[in-house]
């Protein structure tokens, strides 16, 4: 646990000197500020709450930028240290590979929780400011914090097994990269595309929520979403209701941080320095 | 006594390079051995195997009683890398801080080690800023945290000036004088000839000779060289007395062997007042280290 301690201690100073704290809290800041801009039209028609309507746009908002800052700050914890040459001498000291890898990961999600302190704190807020009964929406704000994070540590812990498979930053950086396009932006295209293609078929019916729940990002939205429709629900504004229940969503949200660091763990076991 | 580290019929491959070919040695408590090879000998392969980086292919290695890359192989093990790196974002007190905090030690002690490196100046720059020398007693104070029973040290003087050398294995006779094991390896033979106990050469993943300097003194029975100075004029005399001595104005060299060397003395002492002075000079470290490593065909 010392041990731990110290290396997130150690990779917060670095993040913190290489900017990474100041570019991720500004990224955060400045699109939250823009999607509250943009949103604030439609509230009067759906009659929602002010930050319930925020936190829908926050999520379409975390769904993107949260795996690419995770993907940012993790692809060069391993590959980097590879080519400073600082990882031959840290393996040789006590300790195991999994506890440098979860004293990075601790670092690197706090660097990620001030981040979405800033950003949805300004988006808030907004909303508090301009409707005084956006109390209403502070489970769902609450919500889409810890979801925002574990979805930070599952792409913190892709991040660094594209870096130990990498061993050069340049190639994990590109690694990283496409990782992002696939998951965030490719995957839903794709599934888009077959759903359109299938016509209602058997893809529809019983692939599609499958694959919806095997990306991170999507079961963090589906489970974003469907809670707050729930709200919605509450507050009297008809919705069509979930069509999958909400707990094999969380669930996926839960399980994929694990899933992530067991992968980081056994690629980087895998390296010889 | 036990042995800190024991290596029997080590054998490492590369592919189809043999790396390490059956290699045996034995470093005690409080024994400084120095490894010596060219570039690509297996110098590096060894301690990185020692360390617990590299898996090895047969024979045996034991580190502190445990294997190599343990808990507690690892508990006793400190290392020096060839040209230490350090991220250039933390200042040097950080950076053994946080050394300090991962064998289990306050990071506060930071800047007394850094001391003793002669560091404490630049103790709160960052590493970045460092010069080669710097960088390295950085590496130097995190291999001095706790009390490591064994020290591999790769070219650790490499990037140091002469005085800081000279401060280096000082700092490395009170460990050893305190206990620790220290396996080094260097380019530097001179300096190593003075400050270890035991030679091992390397050459091309074998090891071709191991000993004390005067073991493989006497293994490689290289000639003795002796310089004389004759005094005005008696230059050719003592040329013809002595054959195969070779002349330079009134500066003689002869080479002899080591079993001849007290009979040829004997006789160039026997030229009484014709000479003005006489040096012997044994074979160096450098002309035994290509000895044997040349035997080996390279």
């Amino acid at each position: 646990m010392r041990r731990i301690l110290a290396t997130a201690r150690t990779e917060f100073r670095i993040a913190f000197r290489n900017r990474w704290v100041a570019i991720a809290i500004g990224l955060m800041a400045l699109f939250a500020l823009v999607l509250t801009a943009a949103g604030s039209a439609p509230t009067g028609v759906l009659g929602a709450d002010r930050l319930s309507v925020t936190v829908a746009s926050l999520t379409s908002l975390a769904v993107y930028l949260v795996p690419l800052l995770a993907l940012l700050m993790a692809f060069d914890a391993i590959a980097g240290e590879a080519e400073r040459g600082t990882l031959p001498l840290l393996l040789t000291y006590p300790g195991s590979r999994v506890e440098i890898l979860i004293g990075k990961l601790l670092a690197h999600l706090i660097v990620l929780a001030l981040a979405l302190v800033a950003g949805y704190g300004l988006a808030a807020a907004a909303a508090f400011l301009a409707d005084p009964g956006a109390a209403s929406g502070l489970p769902a704000l609450f919500r889409l914090g810890w979801t925002s994070l574990l979805l930070g540590a599952t792409f913190l812990g892709a991040g660094y097994a594209l870096s130990a498979l990498a061993r050069r930053p340049s190639g994990a950086a590109g690694l990283a990269m496409g990782l992002w396009l696939g998951a965030v932006v490719l995957y839903d295209l794709a599934l888009l595309a077959a759903v359109v293609a299938d016509g209602g078929g058997w893809f529809t019916t019983d692939l599609f929520p499958l694959a919806l729940l095997a990306n991170p990002a999507d079961a963090f939205r589906l489970f974003n979403l469907a809670a707050s429709e729930a709200t919605a629900a509450a507050t009297g504004v008809g919705g069509a209701a979930a069509a999958m229940p909400l707990w094999q969503s969380a669930l996926s949200v839960l399980l994929w941080p694990l899933a992530a660091l067991a992968l980081s763990s056994a690629a980087f076991r895998k390296v010889t320095p | 006594m036990t042995s800190t580290l024991k290596i029997s019929a080590l054998t490492k491959c590369f592919a189809s390079l043999k790396a390490l070919d059956a290699v045996s040695l034995a470093v005690e408590p409080g024994m400084r051995v120095a490894l010596l090879g060219h570039n690509g000998a297996g110098k590096s392969t060894l301690m990185k195997i020692v360390l617990g980086l590299l898996p090895f292919d047969s024979g045996s290695v034991e580190v502190c009683g445990a294997a190599p890359g343990s808990a507690a192989a690892r508990a006793g093990v400190a290392y020096l890398p060839e040209n230490a790196a350090f991220h250039p974002a933390l200042t040097g007190e950080e950076q053994i801080g946080h050394y300090l905090a991962l064998r289990g030690e306050s990071p506060k002690g930071a800047r007394a080690l850094l001391e003793r490196v002669g560091l404490h100046e630049a103790a709160g720059r960052r590493i970045g800023s460092y010069s080669k020398g710097m960088r390295q007693r950085v590496g130097l104070a995190q291999a001095l945290i706790g009390k490591p029973r064994l020290l591999v040290l790769d070219e650790p003087t490499s990037g140091l000036d002469p005085v800081s050398r000279r401060d280096f294995y000082e700092l490395l006779d009170g460990l050893a004088a305190e206990g620790a094991a220290i396996l080094l390896s260097s380019h530097a033979l001179t300096e190593v000839e003075a400050r270890t106990d035991r030679l091992l050469i390397l050459s091309k993943g074998r090891m071709v000779a191991s000993g004390t300097l005067s073991d493989l003194r006497r293994e490689a029975a290289l000639p003795v060289t002796i310089r004389m100075t004759a005094r005005n004029g008696y230059a050719a005399d003592i040329a013809k007395a002595l054959p195969g001595t070779i002349r330079f104005g009134a500066d003689l060299q002869l080479s002899c062997s080591q079993e001849d060397k007290l009979g040829t003395l004997a006789r160039v002492t026997g030229l009484g007042d014709r000479l003005a002075d006489i040096e012997v000079t044994p074979p160096s470290l450098e002309d035994i280290y290509s000895h044997f490593s040349r035997r080996d065909g390279q």
